[in-house]
């Protein structure tokens, strides 16, 4: 399964990552190297083996539904880029996703 | 005259209680140590100028969130955050009283092996600065080796403690996943993300993992956890320590940390330990495969916050997803990136179950193979590092090589087991670190048994060119 300039371009189109020139062609020589050495998990068969998703044999973990306060307005926008109000404010988002 | 290099924490502790020395006394010291050695090692981030407490001093690894105090994780897209909450771990230690000395280096998001993929620069050895403390952990343990800190919490997620602290000569503990609150925590991946000590001391260990450890509601993957009981034991009679063949004899393990290494297994029998050898038929082989899967795809997905909207810096740009791009590339380094593009392939559509999936059952088979192993014994030993710390640079233009340095410290961790490293010699005039692995929760075992050998090796932590 090698993975092509055009797989890089897709993925970091997924993970939303504008990538220069030199990081798409690193990449691609660093992710197939990277794949083919985890790709050895499929040596195993392991169909009927149940998949682990956390560690730990607890299932649910309940606590009294209780209201507490939660961090104030001026907190949460304390970090903000640019701030709106009560709005985190952000670039128009009218256009096709890249 | 406190000698920071030798002051266990236990002791700090002992001078407060008894009035010898106060904590503004103490904080002096490491503040005089940290002045006459950060320059070089390059342990702190952020330095603490007061703090409200006045108990025995401790760091943090950047990836903990203080409030009021610059957290980065190392990366250039955190410069500047500063939370506005505590991660329960740090609000513990303050309830605690103890006083923080600053924000330790790490691998940018705890990603590496070396502190060498920090955007601020890599921390050095304080053995041999020519050398890498280890990581990510890196600026917490060569801050402890080198005095700057009587101890220091750290973050494991592939062996991001344990490593370190083999490198540099120190007591580190992975606790068993779900003991310690991720609350405030910068998250990695986070079926395996656990927060645990850095320290000079078994019992320095053991003193802060019952400070850290237990349920927090804000986390709900903790946990109920048994009392911790501090070491005293210096026997090791009625304990059965096995030794995995595959952990011990794995291609790389260095020939002076396998003399170092078997010298302490010979203790073990000679403190009255019943020894003998098991198997890990396919934990070793498959657990650094499965562990690149695993903490990739949950990293891609964890680091998906880091979009320019809430906090961090932003690029500009007109659009929103072009502003969102750009950030991602400015802010994230080489290391993030690949992972993230790693891990983003391998949650993709016709690629999941191949991949993530098929990762997620090997898991399973590690599990049980830890389980069948802890049927016949308490506790299992091998190297924790396969190497002594290595060259700056050596490995940083090959991120496969740098991957194999958590060969022996990844099997455990996939099974969400706890693992202490112990320094047992030097080999080539640099710490070996043992690594000790018990059942979920033997947090208890762990100390008696580390405590006992500890006593037993008198290692002697404090770098020969710092004596």
């Amino acid at each position: 399964m090698a993975i092509t300039r055009d797989d890089v371009l897709h993925v970091a189109a997924l993970a939303r990552l504008e990538l220069t020139e030199d990081e798409i062609s690193r990449l691609e020589v660093q992710l197939n190297d990277i794949l083919a050495a985890v790709g050895k998990v499929s040596e195993l068969d392991l169909s009927d083996v149940p998949a682990t998703s956390h560690p730990l044999a607890v299932v649910n973990s309940f606590s009294p539904d209780e209201p507490r306060p939660s961090l104030g307005l001026d907190d949460v926008f304390a970090n903000a880029p640019e701030r709106d109000g009560d709005h985190f404010r952000v670039p128009p988002t009218g256009e096709t996703a890249a | 005259m406190i000698d920071t290099l030798r002051l266990t924490a236990e002791e700090a502790k002992g001078l407060l209680e008894r009035g010898e020395v106060s904590g503004a006394e103490l904080r002096a010291a490491y503040r005089d140590a940290i002045d006459a050695r950060n320059e070089e090692l390059h342990c702190f981030l952020t330095l603490v100028d007061d703090d409200e407490n006045d108990g025995v001093p401790i760091a943090f690894k950047d990836v903990i969130s203080t409030k009021g105090i610059e957290t980065t994780a190392g990366s250039k897209i955190l410069k500047g955050y500063v939370p506005v909450f505590d991660s329960t771990v740090a609000a513990r230690c303050k309830a605690a009283g103890l006083q923080l000395l600053g924000k330790t280096n790490t691998d940018e998001f705890a990603m590496g092996s070396s502190t060498e993929n920090s955007a601020f620069g890599p921390s050095k050895n304080p053995w041999d600065p020519t050398r890498v403390p280890g990581g990510s952990g890196g600026g917490s343990a060569a801050a402890v080796s080198a005095g700057l800190a009587p101890w220091a919490l750290g973050s494991d997620t592939g062996g991001s403690i344990k490593q370190p602290s083999s490198l540099c000569g120190n007591v580190g503990l992975r606790p068993t996943y779900g003991t310690v609150s991720r609350y405030g925590i910068v998250a990695f991946a986070s079926s395996l993300d656990q927060v645990g000590p850095v320290t000079k001391t078994v019992r320095d260990n053991a003193l802060l993992y019952g400070i850290i450890s237990g349920r927090d509601e804000c986390d709900s993957t903790t946990v109920d956890v048994p009392s911790v009981e501090l070491p005293l034991a210096e026997d090791l009679k009625g304990l059965r320590v096995g030794v995995p063949k595959e952990l011990n004899e794995a291609e790389g393990i260095e020939p002076g940390v396998s003399e170092a290494v078997q010298r302490a297994i010979e203790l073990c029998a000679e403190l009255g330990a019943e020894v003998g050898e098991c198997e890990l038929p396919r934990s070793v082989e498959y657990g650094l495969p499965c562990y690149y899967l695993i903490a990739p795809a949950e990293a891609s997905s964890n680091l998906a916050r880091y979009d320019g909207v809430r906090y961090g810096p932003r690029q500009d740009a007109d659009g929103y997803y072009e502003m969102v791009s750009r950030t991602r590339d400015a802010g994230f380094g080489d290391e993030p990136k690949r992972r993230i593009m790693l891990g983003t392939y391998a949650l993709s559509a016709g690629y999941y179950e191949a991949y993530y999936g098929q990762a997620q059952k090997v898991r399973t088979v590690i599990s049980q193979e830890f389980a069948a192993a802890f049927e016949r014994f308490d506790v299992l030993v091998s190297p924790t590092s396969p190497t002594v710390a290595f060259k700056l640079g050596e490995k940083t233009e090959n991120p496969l090589a740098m991957y194999l340095a958590d060969v022996l410290t990844i099997p455990p961790n996939m099974a969400g087991l706890p693992g202490l490293s112990i320094p047992c010699g030097l080999s080539e005039g640099l710490p070996v670190g043992l690594q000790l692995i018990g059942p979920q929760f033997s947090e208890n075992t762990l100390f008696r048994a580390g405590h006992a050998l500890e006593r037993a090796i008198g290692f002697d932590g404090v770098p020969e060119r710092l004596r």
